[in-house]
């Protein structure tokens, strides 16, 4: 073959490569999944939220098709939303903090405290359990990054210890009396017959959707927890990401005691405890809705108005009380199951 | 010699697709007999081990025996042992935070029921094991605890153990680069060991990068190119030059240079001095020019491929300073933001575990160190994160160029091409990169030197840690090769070709380091 007739059919070859790599580039993406399964996935709580009610309502319509049982539950139930906002922001970042729901109780006594036997104004008392809150995160955090030491067992322990603290300074007994100030400012001022505590909810869950969303911080936070070193070799202070994650989760967890004071004017030693586990379940639930396999604020408020409504129904049922306990167990244990399957289908690391 | 060899290969073929791995390979190793298996990347020595081991099977033809009894084909993976084959691996396969009673007794009492432990006993045999072998190994020692040298040796008498247990022959020890991490006294204690197997009765076959090491402890060696036999030596009658010129392959006139020439600028842009680090005992030294690809390589354990890690600060440098575009810092005192704001970027080898994130979408993995530039006044936006990664993975042929698929779903070089368009957007006047085009398929390999070759155009200094060495041929300007953590030959122009920088890695090991 001469050489003439080799750079024509290299010119060829060149067309012919031109041409493929053009299709190439007009090639549909591969779907993977249909858009009803998407779909199916990321309203499908909000969907299930509305069968739950169709059916208790079925055998109760009279309550459950009330609005004042829900404005009351949404009212009551803020504390919760609050406390899984918190905790949903170290689970981003890949830490678990098992501490906040005694972070809680903690400020919830320490502002009945403060405000009922030692006299502070209700304001400096607010003020000052927010503090302890963020210093408890920083706490945990100097644990985990410093000493390296896993999440799980840091924040066990300082929970623990945390239970301990709130016994010591109460006495082991409740404290009532706290500012009407704040009572009034929490649960007896309604708005669209509302509690306020509802809206507190509602704003701390946008301010978290548009960090997590909207802000380069928010996406920082996720790659973060999904891979340590990616982050840091693209130049993201994971130290500095991972401790502010956690003091922030202090720092809201506090505020939920704050709104949990107020709604009872008295904080008690023990039943702040409670809530670690819905707030658990709420935040796994939460995150196989709205923004499928990423914790998520809105995810998480609507997961706990789920499983509120789901125990709400089961209580008008004259079911006992210990139901919630297995709603509440059972709910997380499915959540996580759901999420699983996600992770499945979409690789996780 | 009436008996039947130890291991006996014939006809030995591997295809994956359309390239022949294995080329109608023979192997013979006879009993008691140390047999080197030697090869440069892409030999197919690898994929002959790998097959021994059962990982791949064999094209139809091929004939393995084991002291003359035929093995079937492909080689059942869990009873290798029981046939008479025992690996040990550059992984050696202990568990750290056991002793080493337990470690050499693991496969045993892992699959044995067994109600009682006596582990006096226990540590008693291992002891008495230890003494065969002439090795000083305290039984109840926790194996993190060991030096490097002590955890292959205890690798090494393990595997000659459970063949002795496991199957009624001596045995086929095969070790597969049990070496290039080893200070050279390690090195001399395992082949103490390794003739003490064969006093045993063990046959072993070695696999090394490494040509003066396979010449001190072999009898006989093979050598393998491209998937097919060289040829099969005797160690004793052979010279150093002889083994290279079997691994490369050809004569030095044959080079034609393949280097580019690098045109105008000759201020250095970038001055590495004395750098020294984890993985690298150097002191190396090092410059760049704008514009320029540098590529680094050498053996396994030259220490080339720490390079790029420890500039970024990706990896903490112990001594050496860095210098780019006149201002010069401690190489200790690196960090990868302070890497970045100098306009150094790093790509790593790790491509899902270091380099990007496989569970979220191309798009954020893009658009991570843009995210501020990309904000408008609400905030950030999914819409604009994945335009922005549309637009940049058009440039570079990322296919399918869908930006909201998770990146673990693209394949390794659209993976590869989407991380190169993340770093490649910030314009970096120094770009690291480790093995980029690993797990690359042919036509997005092309797509990323092209896209190298732009971005060296355009002025950014481009620095490359590989083994492959038929890219750096094509793609550098320079290539430097590394031995035992030095720089120990400068390539470049007519000199720079695929052949040559083989035959600079494989004479490395014989030449004093330069200064």
């Amino acid at each position: 073959m001469s050489n003439s007739q080799i750079e024509t059919y290299e010119a060829r070859i060149a067309a012919l490569e031109h041409r493929l790599r053009a299709f190439e580039g007009r090639l549909a993406p591969p779907v993977s999944r249909t858009p009803v399964t998407e779909y199916a996935e990321r309203y499908g709580l909000l969907v299930a939220w509305g069968l739950l009610i169709l059916l208790l309502g079925w055998y109760r319509p009279d309550q459950m098709f009330a609005w004042n049982s829900y404005a009351t539950m949404f009212g009551s139930t803020a504390m919760i939303v609050v406390l899984t906002l918190g905790l949903i922001i170290p689970l981003t970042t890949g830490d678990f903090d098992l501490s906040v729901a005694s972070t809680m109780g903690l400020s919830s006594m320490l502002i009945a405290y403060w405000n009922v036997r030692m006299g502070w104004g209700i304001e400096q008392a607010i003020l000052m359990a927010l503090v302890v809150g963020a210093v408890i995160g920083a706490i945990n955090a100097l644990f985990i990054l410093w000493f390296g030491i896993h999440s799980l067992i840091v924040t066990l322990g300082t929970g623990y210890f945390l239970n301990g603290v709130i016994l010591w300074v109460s006495n082991s007994g409740p404290i009532s009396g706290v500012s009407m100030d704040l009572v009034r400012a929490v649960i007896l001022t309604r708005f669209l017959g509302i509690p306020l505590s509802f809206w507190y909810a509602v704003t701390l869950t946008a301010v978290i959707w548009y960090v997590f969303q909207h802000t380069a911080l928010g996406r920082r936070l996720l790659f973060v927890g999904r891979g340590r070193e990616v982050a840091r070799l693209s130049g993201v202070n994971v130290v500095q990401v991972r401790a502010g994650a956690l003091i922030a989760s202090g720092t809201i967890a506090a505020l939920a005691g704050v709104i949990y004071t107020g709604m009872r004017g008295a904080a008690d030693p023990s039943s702040a405890l409670a809530f670690l586990l819905p707030a658990f379940a709420a935040a796994f639930l939460g995150s196989t809705t709205l923004y499928p396999g990423r914790f998520n604020a809105p995810g998480a408020f609507v997961a706990v108005f789920f499983l509120s409504t789901g125990i709400m129904g089961l209580n008008f049922l004259g079911v006992p009380s210990f139901v919630q306990n297995l709603f509440y167990g059972g709910g997380l244990v499915v959540a996580v199951s759901i999420s699983q399957l996600i992770r499945k289908r979409r690789p996780m690391d | 010699m009436t008996e039947a060899p130890a291991l006996h290969i014939t006809g030995l073929s591997k295809r994956f697709g359309e390239a022949l791995a294995l080329d109608d390979v023979a192997l013979s190793v006879r009993r008691g007999e140390v047999h080197g298996l030697l090869g440069s990347n892409g030999s197919g020595k690898s994929t002959l081990i790998k097959v021994l081991a059962g990982f791949h099977s064999p094209e139809p033809g091929a004939e393995i025996r084991l002291y003359g009894r035929s093995v079937p084909l492909p080689i059942p993976g869990a009873s290798v042992r029981a046939l008479g084959l025992a690996f040990v691996h550059q992984h050696l396969g202990l568990i750290p935070s056991l002793s080493v009673t337990e470690n050499l007794r693991l496969g045993d009492l892992a699959t044995r029921h067994a109600w009682r432990i006596d582990w006096r006993t226990e540590h008693t045999r291992a002891a008495e094991v230890f003494a065969r072998y002439g090795l000083a190994l305290d039984p109840r020692a926790e194996v993190a605890r060991l030096s490097p040298v002590q955890q292959a040796l205890l690798a090494i008498v393990r595997a000659v153990e459970d063949l002795r247990g496991a199957s009624a022959e001596p045995g086929v020890l095969v070790l597969d680069e049990p070496t290039p991490f080893l200070p050279r006294a390690g090195v001399d204690q395992l082949f103490s060991l390794v003739r003490a197997c064969v006093e045993e009765g063990a046959s072993v076959v070695f696999v090394s990068h490494d040509v003066d090491e396979v010449r001190e402890i072999t009898d006989r060696a093979t050598i393998l190119r491209d998937g097919r036999l060289i040829d099969t030596v005797v160690t004793a009658e052979t010279s150093h030059d002889a083994f290279v010129e079997r691994i490369v392959g050809r004569s030095l006139a044959a080079y034609g240079g393949a280097g580019k020439r690098l045109e105008g600028a000759d201020q250095p842009l970038v001055e590495v001095e004395a750098l020294s680090g984890p993985g690298l005992p150097g002191p190396v030294s090092l410059h760049l020019r704008p514009g320029e690809i540098l590529g680094l390589t050498g053996l396994i354990g030259a220490g080339y491929d720490a390079v790029p890690a420890l500039l970024y600060g990706a990896r903490r440098a112990t001594a050496g300073r860095l210098r780019l575009a006149g201002r010069g810092l401690p190489a200790a005192a690196m960090e990868p933001p302070e890497a970045l704001a100098r306009g150094i970027v790093y790509l790593p080898a790790d491509r899902l575990g270091a380099a990007g994130v496989g569970s979220l979408p191309v798009g954020e993995n893009v658009g991570l160190p843009v995210l501020t530039r990309l904000k408008r006044a609400f905030g950030l936006l999914d819409r604009d994160i994945s335009a922005h990664a549309a637009r940049l993975g058009a440039e570079l042929g990322v296919k399918p160029n869908a930006p909201a698929m998770p990146l673990a779903a693209l394949s390794g070089g659209n993976a590869q091409k989407a991380l190169l368009a993340k770093w490649l957007q910030l314009e970096p006047r120094l770009m690291l990169l480790d093995e980029p085009t690993q797990g690359v398929d042919v036509g997005a390999r092309q797509d990323i030197w092209d896209a190298l070759d732009r971005a060296a155009q355009g002025g950014t200094a481009i620095l490359i840690g590989s083994t492959d060495y038929e890219q750096l041929a094509q793609l550098c300007h320079r290539v430097l090769v590394f031995a035992r953590g030095r720089v120990v030959t400068e390539l470049t122009g007519a000199a720079l070709s695929k052949d040559s920088i083989a035959e600079a890695c494989f004479r490395s090991t014989t030449l004093p380091a330069a200064a």
